[in-house]
């Protein structure tokens, strides 16, 4: 197991909103966590990578415990997000953005070589590494966010709605990007809205409601299961 | 375009270094205010311009420097410019204890924490803490600074202290420069503008923060001293909120963030009243109309951070790479 999250309890001042969260991912998979707005699945992310202190529970990275880190030193764990509503620079350029994704590590070919990598994911940043990611389209924008996430040579990808604000086939062309990712040996682990695209990419999958696991599953599984085509997938047909 | 830009900063220096030679003492002992301003202006501008940090209490920090030079030089004689470094990591010590508790705190909640912490100092030295600093009326008698044997006496000579006050500031500049431009400059650049996907990305920023307050606190905390050694007395009043704010102006006005429009903006608030005297009674009126029509019209400041320039067409990137 290279994440494992034990009953995670997380609240906002007095509000209770991850009620005992239990997770657990394997090198190498992606996995997707699914649920309505609201359900604490951006704030279970959040937990991982450190940005929000858990009340209780325990999070173990490759069996080192990690819930009392600061977020900055799970980023040099190898942890790394491209959060929700993707918060790149945009009065930066797109090459200012990447190289402050690659702020702790001190190797300059290391840097160079992630750059490369990253240019060749989104050959579209290559073509804007001089223009200000303000002026990027969304869906831009998001490559951005992904490719910040990955100069620092993550182990762990975390993903918070990739899809978000996204045209149908940028989404696309995004998800078959996360799965080039991911075959290069970064595990990933997705939270989205659009559960179709998700299940389709992912190897397993979680289902949250109001702060609670109810589901968990092969992605297979669960893209033919009954209540989650009902409630996720817009009823009768797959 | 840069190269302007250069021409004018290269003018703007001669000027400055040949103005007392046309000036009487009284025009270069405002030049000397000048100075200090810009000095506390660049230290406060680490705290309050890259680190988009609301601190309204700077003053706090420069009375810090000031009354350790002053008492320590008073009991013991030890000579005012040695007392330089001291004066700033006293400075810096009480920023850090100071600034901990309080660093995780955002805009106008920083701001208030602030207000308070400069005028419980202030109260402090009113009322005469541990019997060192003389209560209400302060601390007569600091020696003047010595350089080689040779007295430089701000009162008598201000303009020997010019150029003491211009070495001192070219040294800030080029520190301060080379600051905005290394790890740590681009750190806070990131973290004021988004803390968290700073923070995401791998940045310590509460750390950072607390560096750049102890960094601004230290650099007050030695202008503190080189203000002592001018006046060669301090009082209370010379640390008030009020000195506070007008640093706060200084770096707002000016451009945050720019050491230029800092530069700038201490000779505007602090240079033009005093060449405005017949005005006096207006002065505050003025002054208050050019905040508010500042804050409508320019609300970056008046020279604010350059922006980067970006190759846009691929000839001229290929320059760039090459």
């Amino acid at each position: 197991m290279i994440l494992e999250v034990q009953n995670l309890h997380v609240k906002y001042g007095s509000v209770r909103v991850l009620h005992g969260i239990d997770l657990s991912v394997k090198a190498g998979e992606i996995v997707t966590i699914l649920g309505a707005n609201g359900a604490g699945k951006s704030t279970t992310l959040n937990a991982i990578c450190g940005l929000i202190r858990p009340s209780s529970g325990e999070i173990f990275f490759n069996g080192e415990s990690i819930h009392r880190l600061p977020a900055f030193k799970i980023v040099e764990k190898k942890i790394t997000q491209a959060p929700e509503g993707r918060r790149i620079f945009g009065t930066l350029t797109v090459e200012e953005n990447l190289d402050l994704g690659a702020f702790t590590s001190k190797k300059q070919d290391r840097v160079k070589k992630s750059l490369e990598w990253i240019f060749e994911l989104f050959p579209r940043l290559e073509e804007r590494r001089k223009q200000l990611a303000g002026t990027l389209s969304g869906g831009e924008q998001q490559m951005l966010a992904i490719g910040r996430a990955l100069m620092a040579n993550p182990k762990l990808l975390l993903l918070d709605e990739p899809s978000l604000g996204l045209a149908p086939v940028l989404a696309r062309q995004i998800f078959k990007t996360i799965r080039e990712i991911n075959e290069t040996g970064v595990t990933v682990v997705l939270v989205e809205q659009n559960a179709r695209i998700a299940l389709k990419l992912a190897h397993r999958g979680y289902v949250m409601e109001l702060g609670k696991i109810v589901m968990e599953d092969t992605a297979t599984s669960l893209i033919k299961n009954p209540e989650v085509v009902q409630a996720y997938l817009g009823g009768a047909g797959v | 375009m840069i190269d302007l830009r250069m021409i004018i900063y290269a003018a703007v220096s001669v000027c400055w270094l040949v103005a007392p030679l046309f000036l009487g003492n009284y025009h270069t002992d405002v030049l000397n205010n000048i100075a200090i301003y810009a000095l506390l202006g660049l230290s406060l501008n680490i705290i309050l311009g890259y680190g988009g940090m609301f601190h309204m209490g700077h003053a706090a920090f420069f009375a810090i420097g000031a009354y350790a030079t002053a008492i320590i030089n008073t009991s013991y004689g030890i000579p005012v410019l040695w007392l330089l470094p001291l004066s700033g990591i006293l400075a810096g010590v009480f920023a850090l204890v100071v600034a901990r508790p309080i660093i995780h705190l955002r805009g106008d909640y920083l701001l208030i924490v602030t207000i308070g912490m400069v005028e419980i100092v202030r109260i402090a030295l009113v009322n005469n803490v541990f019997g060192l600093t003389g209560g209400a009326n302060g601390i007569f008698g600091i020696a003047s600074p010595t350089i080689f044997g040779h007295q430089i006496n701000g009162i008598v000579n201000p303009k020997h202290y010019f150029y003491l006050l211009t070495a001192f500031l070219a040294f800030t500049i080029t520190v301060f420069y080379l600051l905005e431009h290394s790890r740590f400059g681009r750190a806070l650049k990131f973290l004021s503008s988004d803390s968290v996907a700073a923070e995401g990305s791998g940045i310590d920023t509460s750390g950072y923060k607390l560096a750049a307050f102890v960094i601004g606190a230290f650099w007050a905390g030695m202008v503190g001293n080189l203000y002592a050694g001018k006046i060669t007395f301090i009082s209370p009043e010379s640390f008030s909120f009020w000195e506070s704010v007008v640093m706060f102006m200084i770096v707002i006005l000016g451009g945050a963030g720019s050491i230029p429009g800092v530069l700038l903006g201490a000779f505007l608030i602090i240079g033009l009243p005093e060449y405005f005297h017949g005005l006096q009674q207006y002065r505050l009126l003025i002054f208050g109309f050019a905040l508010v029509a500042m804050m409508i019209f320019r609300p970056q400041g008046i020279l604010p951070p350059k922006q980067h320039t970006y190759a846009t067409d691929n000839a001229s990137e290929k320059k760039v790479s090459s």
